[in-house]
């Protein structure tokens, strides 16, 4: 049974590869005049062709071997071909005598090499070579240590490095090295070396045998640090590569709550047994940093998983604190009591012992990972579902209930879908800042799932999740837009007086621009905002308080507007109707006129007064300086900033050189990702502190200021003009549309298509024929009507507009693994 | 028959005569007084008039309904004649979603009153027909809807103006000879006129609109049933237990509504006939063409069955004539019936429409409904539409347009049309952004139960905006009027679109397909497409399809053919939320449609670098909000 599905898979596949090249002569060496062999060549194809002389002896051992690599050759899209040199037409490329005759390969009409017959001796060194050519960009065939060195600095935070060494070129390690770079070529660095005392010299002595190593560079950030090494300790094979780069790539460590019997990863795929390190809540983060290093221990070896004791449903021993699952099917999990770390990976080694690849019936031929939840958020609810959320603890509201409740009293309603991920997060945040707020305030904390009570949410103009909205007397609801987080929720909560405040005296004015009045808020809104009106300014007034109304939860505003309200307007210098900015932060007070202002323009103006002048960007406050749509000057800092800097910048703000921009700066210390920006504005990591401009809204250049010259006031302006004038070049282009669909879909449109021409494919003569001459030459004996019932297992292997030419490759190699 | 062969021949003089009238006929009450208008009339205060009234009034529009019963619902109040309906009252879900309940609530009519809801009328699930009869009236009272009663539209005809809105309006003239001048004209008016073949000795033939429904009046008869229908079977399930046996009749053979998924076919409620022929009993099915038939009643007064051919053939008396069994003694039908009843459903009424207005039947398939473009619009006149039952030649044996649970969300298509067409109301839509595609998409088919009835009739349009940032959701478009979605509703379709909509897997289900099959149904997410059951599929197109796709687009698709294609893969709870088997492929799906990442990270994993897309740019954080 196992052995007919797997052929199945094997001839899809040939038809798929059939049909792309079903030009290339298949399995016998075609003869062809030199003129007739160049008017085949196709733009763009590899071809690999041996000049013979018309009378040289039908076989030699070369032309057995070039025979026998044409099979491999082919599923790599590279035809062969034997051209006989006749009298008639002389080529250059046929040599005069007997023994000087050559092969050459082309892409399309272009030579890209020649090979003396005696360098391709045999089916792995003709394959070998051929791909090396091919793979001339992909492979970087290196010498000594330090040109290792370079590539490794270059890589870091970037790309994984397969680094091999094998002891000389066209041996079948080099073409199983080179039939890896194939495939995954495009995705990790590979470098091979023949020099033994590279190998040596980073610590292998052993120069008889051929080694691989994985270096892990890509989560490298620090260019100090080296990157770690896996070394490959099965024999080079294209099989071996394969399933330790598959086990490179897998996740580390994977954390799971289900039963360890029903855990499947790609290492059980592999043939590679699964060790969980069971874990409990109390010593959760101790835990996870034994499992990470445990896993670096067994990385190529078995995969490693934390498994979470509280959340499971099924019973392990109580002392047991290591499970150990071994890939064969059937075979019981072992509940091991383990003192320490080198036990268990003895434990583990002395019963690893590779065997071919597992074919599992119905995985088999699964896109990888296109099953894995790839959204983080997602992913953590999927994996917390089973974690009870103390809900009690927010009252939740029906379509009955809503209406009185919130008439009833203040509340804050969250409307969230229980099936959507984000709502779930959030919620426990919503979780989070009940338990924080506990019998501390006013406000009832409500929930509605819409998933339930759509009409609801529909009514209260609902249309996406999750929101929150705060309503005061069950009227006029204010929508929060803050960040999805309990610290933002909670400013916007404890800003929610009743605003604007009426302020009564002069008295109670000064103590309310000095911030004495609400000491308890000032944590949460560093700008305080008095509107200064005559009493007889109601239209004024009532713009002010209606734009005060928006902004509660965000901004505490205050009215005074009383008789003797020119004490006030004279000390401030305001003319009325008048806006005081207190900033709290800076001990200043401003005024702006607001004459005519309507209630959107007040509101703008004191949003734009929220922002501060020359902010610490983080991850939270970032889109709200972006929404300015203005290049931003970043100071990147390790650390807090240098006072001579900022009163530089504030002082360039002050004379109004910096409106065009939004100047801030970043603390990599708050802010590590801004290491990693760094990194990809500059490839290696610059000294800091540094100052950069970036204009994401238009173009994305990405400007540095020279870090020969001091961050002084004047270089700055004459940097800046220089860059107004276009006198400035940019280090680099932030790409456009970088924010691409992490993995692609499945193609039901060409499965539907492929189903619907089945029958019709088998009237297709060039397709057919290929097919039928696959099943014969590789000897397949399956009952041929079985193709036909098995439409999907075909298909399932086609990806989403992937069926470029090195996806193929890959479909071929992976078959090519089943096989062997 | 005979009328209509008369009108054949009198054809062209009709014509003629038509032409004289015409001005008359109109002219005569402009003169004395200008006849009264409205923007809209409605014909008919069945569920679907009633439930466009209501539609109209709640727009605040200038309507009336015209009905020549005393109350709305006339045909319930007679039909079905045991009085039990067969569309189901489903009253506990296990969910508190008003709009999903209505998936299962086959009775409602669409209405912002929660009590409105069928299941406040009836706790049966096979309600009584009375029940609904109550409803139909509480609906019209409860929401005051204009409802002219005991009015009698006798003649519908057109009256040519270059000021009306449809260049015409509709004159309708009532019993007393008033008339009534319409904008529009919404026909509700169902099929009622029962269905009758003509052949030889019909005339001895009950008919399922008169017959007793008092089985003793059966006992100990042979009863032979024409038709094959919902209302044979009720007949014959009604007097299944006190007759002699049971005989049907008819052309084709039955089908069955659990093996077609079309609730217009048999239903297994009334199917207990099948039961006891399948179990060797004396009742049986037998399959024949109607009109070839002939009954012939004996001097005893039973009927025998013949051909139509036999009796051409000799001209005597009813004793004498040649009978099947006298040429092939096993004739099924060899035995005298005691009864013969015709139970061969109803047609629309053709009769009140003026040939000016060209409304005419929906062809050889369908011939009982009048003809209709997928917009309900009569093909012959503008401003005409069909609504109900009468408007099921659109979705004819496929999906629920021609019941109420159906009708109900094609009247509201109907009327966001006209709010657009004459009133510049667009379509109603909701705009997002684009981070909340996957949710729109999830919500919709989980809930909305228009799309649920209307499968492959409805289907919600998501339209994009320039660059993909946001979209706007339009719900329940009649999908085969895509190509004409700009004008119909007035949104702009520039910049790409997705169809969201239901189905079945194509060739799962049909009269003589076995839908139990072992297999039949489809877990892995990459199967999909083969899904068989009703089932979410979204259309991706990057431009509006033109007519000419649309019309020719390949046999069996419900659409033309996509730029992409996704299948949520069935769920036995019809609850598409799984988070790796559903959400996930879906998102996939509509981030290679867009060529984008619509996941969502926490700002925590972003500090750190976690996400390392956002290292190539700071950009990356703007989308998260």
């Amino acid at each position: 049974m196992m052995s007919s599905s797997f052929n199945i898979f094997r001839v899809g596949i040939s038809v798929v590869i059939m049909c792309i090249f079903y030009k290339s002569a298949v399995d016998s060496l075609s003869e062809l005049s030199p003129q007739k062999y160049f008017s085949t060549l196709q733009p763009g194809k590899a071809s690999l062709a041996y000049f013979c002389q018309a009378d040289s002896p039908r076989t030699s051992i070369f032309l057995e071997e070039l025979n026998e690599a044409i099979t491999p050759l082919q599923d790599y899209g590279i035809s062969v071909a034997k051209v006989n040199c006749v009298k008639e037409e002389t080529s250059r490329y046929c040599g005069k005598e007997e023994d000087l005759m050559k092969a050459y390969l082309f892409r399309g009409n272009i030579l890209l090499r020649e090979f003396p017959t005696d360098v391709l001796f045999d089916v792995n060194a003709i394959v070998a070579h051929v791909l090396f050519a091919l793979l001339f960009n992909e492979v970087k065939y290196i010498t000594t240590l330090e040109d290792l060195q370079n590539i490794e600095n270059a890589l870091k935070g970037k790309a994984n490095i397969a680094f091999s060494y094998v002891r000389a070129i066209g041996t079948p390690e080099h073409r199983a090295v080179m039939e890896a770079a194939f495939v995954y070529g495009t995705t990790y660095q590979f470098v091979l070396t023949t020099e033994t005392a590279l190998l040596e010299s980073i610590g292998n002595e052993d120069i008889e045998n051929a080694h691989l190593y994985f270096f892990h560079c890509k989560q490298v950030l620090d260019l100090t640090l080296q990157c770690r090494r896996t070394l490959m300790e099965q024999p080079l094979t294209t099989l071996n590569i394969h399933q330790f780069i598959k086990t490179m790539e897998a996740p580390l460590l994977t954390e799971v709550t289900e039963d360890p019997q029903q855990v499947s990863t790609v290492h059980l795929q592999l043939g590679l047994p699964l060790v969980f390190i069971v874990s409990q809540q109390a010593t959760y983060e101790a835990d996870r940093r034994t499992a990470e290093w445990v896993a670096w221990r067994l990385l190529g070896k078995a995969g490693v998983l934390l498994l979470l004791r509280d959340s499971l449903e099924v019973d392990i021993p109580q002392h047991s604190n290591v499970i150990f699952r071994r890939a064969e099917e059937g075979v019981p999990v072992e509940f091991l009591v383990l003192d320490d770390i080198d036990s268990l990976i003895s434990h583990v080694e002395s019963n690893v012992h590779i065997e071919e690849i597992q074919e599992d019936e119905d995985e088999d031929t699964k896109s990888p990972n296109m099953d894995v939840q790839d959204d983080e958020v997602a992913e953590t609810v999927y994996r917390d579902r089973k974690r009870p959320l103390p809900l009690e603890l927010t009252v939740e509201l029906t379509e009955e209930t809503f209406n009185t409740t919130v008439v009833a009293s203040d509340s804050i309603v969250l409307f969230y879908a229980g099936w959507q991920a984000v709502s779930m997060a959030f919620l426990q945040s919503y979780i989070d800042l009940a338990i924080k707020l506990k019998g501390t305030s006013t406000m009832l904390l409500t929930r509605v799932n819409c998933a339930d009570w759509s009409d609801l949410c529909t009514k209260q103009n609902v249309t996406e999740f999750p929101v929150v909205k705060m309503y005061k007397e069950g009227k006029n609801p204010v929508s929060y837009v803050g960040m999805l987080g309990t610290e933002d929720l909670l400013k916007f909560i404890q800003l929610r007086i009743s605003c604007p405040v009426n302020i009564t005296s002069v008295q109670e004015a000064e103590e309310y621009l000095s911030g004495e009045l609400y000491k308890d808020l000032i944590s949460y809104s560093s700008v305080s905002v008095l509107g200064l009106f005559s009493p007889n300014m109601t239209t004024a007034k009532e713009d002010f308080t209606e734009a005060g109304n928006y902004l509660k939860g965000y901004a505490i505003t205050g009215i005074y507007s009383e008789e003797d309200v020119l004490i006030l307007s004279d000390k401030y210098a305001a003319t009325l109707p008048a806006l005081l900015l207190s900033r709290h932060k800076e001990g200043k007070i401003e005024s702006i006129p607001l004459a005519n202002s309507h209630a959107q323009d007040i509101i703008q103006i004191i949003t734009n007064a929220l922002l501060e002048t020359f902010p610490e960007i983080t991850v939270e406050n970032l889109p709200i300086y972006l929404r300015l749509q203005k290049p931003l000057l970043i100071l990147f800092s390790d650390g807090s900033i240098n006072p001579q800097y900022k009163k530089a910048i504030l002082m360039l703000v002050k004379e109004k050189h910096l409106d065009s921009l939004t100047p801030c700066w970043l603390n990599l210390k708050n802010t590590p990702v801004g290491r990693g920006i760094l990194q990809s504005y500059f490839d290696t990591m610059p000294p800091l502190p540094l100052l950069v401009v970036v204009n994401l809204h238009s173009g994305g250049q990405v400007f540095a200021f020279p870090s020969d010259q001091a961050i002084t006031e004047q270089n700055l302006l004459l940097w800046l003009k220089k860059l107004e004038a276009g006198l400035e070049n940019h280090i680099t282009i932030l790409p456009a549309q970088e924010w691409k669909p992490p993995l692609p879909a499945y193609d039901f449109l060409s499965m539907m298509d492929a189903a619907a021409s089945q029958h019709p494919t088998r009237k297709d003569p060039e397709c057919t024929k290929e097919m039928d001459v696959q099943e014969n030459d590789k000897k397949q004996h399956e009952d041929k009507s079985a193709i036909i019932k098995e439409p999907i297992e075909t298909l399932r292997i086609k990806h989403w507009n992937r069926s470029n030419w090195f996806k193929e490759g890959e479909k071929s190699f992976r078959h090519d693994n089943k096989e062997l | 028959m005979r009328l209509a062969a008369a009108a054949r021949l009198w054809g062209p003089p009709g014509l003629l005569l038509t032409f004289a009238l015409h001005p008359a006929l109109c002219l005569r009450p402009a003169r004395t007084a200008a006849p009264p208008h409205r923007d809209y009339c409605v014909l008919g205060a069945g569920p679907a008039g009633l439930q466009m009234a209501y539609f109209l009034q709640r727009a605040g529009r200038d309507y009336a309904v015209f009905e020549r019963a005393p109350r709305p619902g006339s045909f319930f109040a007679r039909y079905p004649r045991h009085r039990r309906l067969i569309s189901i009252n489903k009253r506990h879900t296990g969910k508190a979603n008003a709009e999903f309940n209505l998936r299962h609530d086959w009775n409602s009519l669409l209405s912002h009153d929660p009590q409105l809801l069928f299941r406040h009328y009836s706790r049966a699930y096979f309600p009584d027909a009375g029940d609904m009869v109550r409803y139909l009236g509480d609906f019209a009272d409860r929401l005051r809807l204009r409802v002219l009663y005991n009015t009698t539209i006798a003649h519908v005809t057109l009256d040519k103006d270059r000021q009306a809105w449809n260049g015409h309006y509709f004159i309708l003239t009532d019993q007393t000879g008033q008339a009534h001048r319409c904008s529009v004209l919404l026909v509700a008016t169902g099929l009622w006129v029962p269905n009758q073949v003509d052949f030889p000795g019909s005339e001895h033939v009950e008919g399922y609109e008169s017959v007793s429904v008092d089985p003793k009046d059966f006992e100990g008869q042979n009863v032979l049933i024409l038709g094959r229908g919902n209302s044979a079977f009720e007949t014959a399930e009604n007097i299944l237990g006190v007759t002699n046996f049971i005989h049907m009749l008819s052309r084709s053979r039955v089908r069955l509504s659990w093996a077609t998924h079309y609730v217009g076919d048999l239903r297994a409620i009334n199917n207990g006939l099948l039961d006891t022929y399948q179990l060797k009993s004396l009742d049986g099915l037998l399959e024949s063409d109607l009109t070839d038939l002939a009954v012939v009643k004996d001097h005893e007064g039973k009927f025998h069955i013949t051909l139509k051919f036999f009796l051409e053939e000799s001209n005597q008396s009813a004793d004498a004539i040649t009978l099947p069994q006298d040429d092939n003694d096993n004739f099924a039908m060899r035995v005298a019936y005691d009864r013969v009843i015709r139970c061969l459903g109803w047609k629309f009424d053709f009769s009140i429409f003026n040939k000016s207005l060209r409304l005419s039947s929906s062809g050889e398939f369908s011939k009982k409904y009048p003809l209709v473009k997928a917009s309900y619009e009569s093909k012959g006149s503008r401003g005409l539409f069909v609504l109900g039952t009468a408007s099921h030649s659109v979705d004819y044996r496929k999906s629920a347009g021609g019941f109420i649970h159906g009708f109900r969300y094609t009247v509201r298509a109907v009327h966001r049309l006209l709010e657009h067409r004459h009133h510049h109301v667009p379509w109603p839509s909701t705009e997002h952004p684009i981070s909340q595609l996957t949710n729109s998409i999830v919500r919709r088919v989980n809930e909305a139960s228009g799309l649920y009835q209307m499968f492959s009739v409805l289907a919600d349009v998501i339209l994009l905006k320039e660059n993909a940032t946001a979209f706007e959701y339009l719900e329940e478009f009649p999908m085969q009027m895509l190509a004409q979605l700009e004008t119909i509703t007035g949104r702009k379709a520039q910049h790409g679109l997705f169809v969201i909509n239901m189905e079945y897997g194509r060739n799962f289900s049909g009269p003589d397909k076995d839908v139990f099959f072992y297999d039949r149904s489809v877990g892995h997410t990459e199967d999909a497409w083969q899904s068989n059951f009703l089932h979410p599929v979204i259309y991706y197109y990057r431009h509006l399809p033109t007519e000419q796709e649309v019309r020719f687009r390949p046999a069996d698709w419900a659409l033309p053919r996509p730029t992409a294609i996704h299948h949520i893969v069935e769920d036995f709870l019809t609850d598409w939320t799984a988070p790796v088997g559903h959400i996930l492929p879906l998102r996939r799906f509509l981030e290679n449609c867009l060529d984008t990442d619509l996941r969502s990270f926490y700002a925590e994993a972003m500090k750190v670098g976690a996400a390392p897309l956002i290292i190539t740019g700071l950009a990356a954080v703007t989308r998260q909000k």
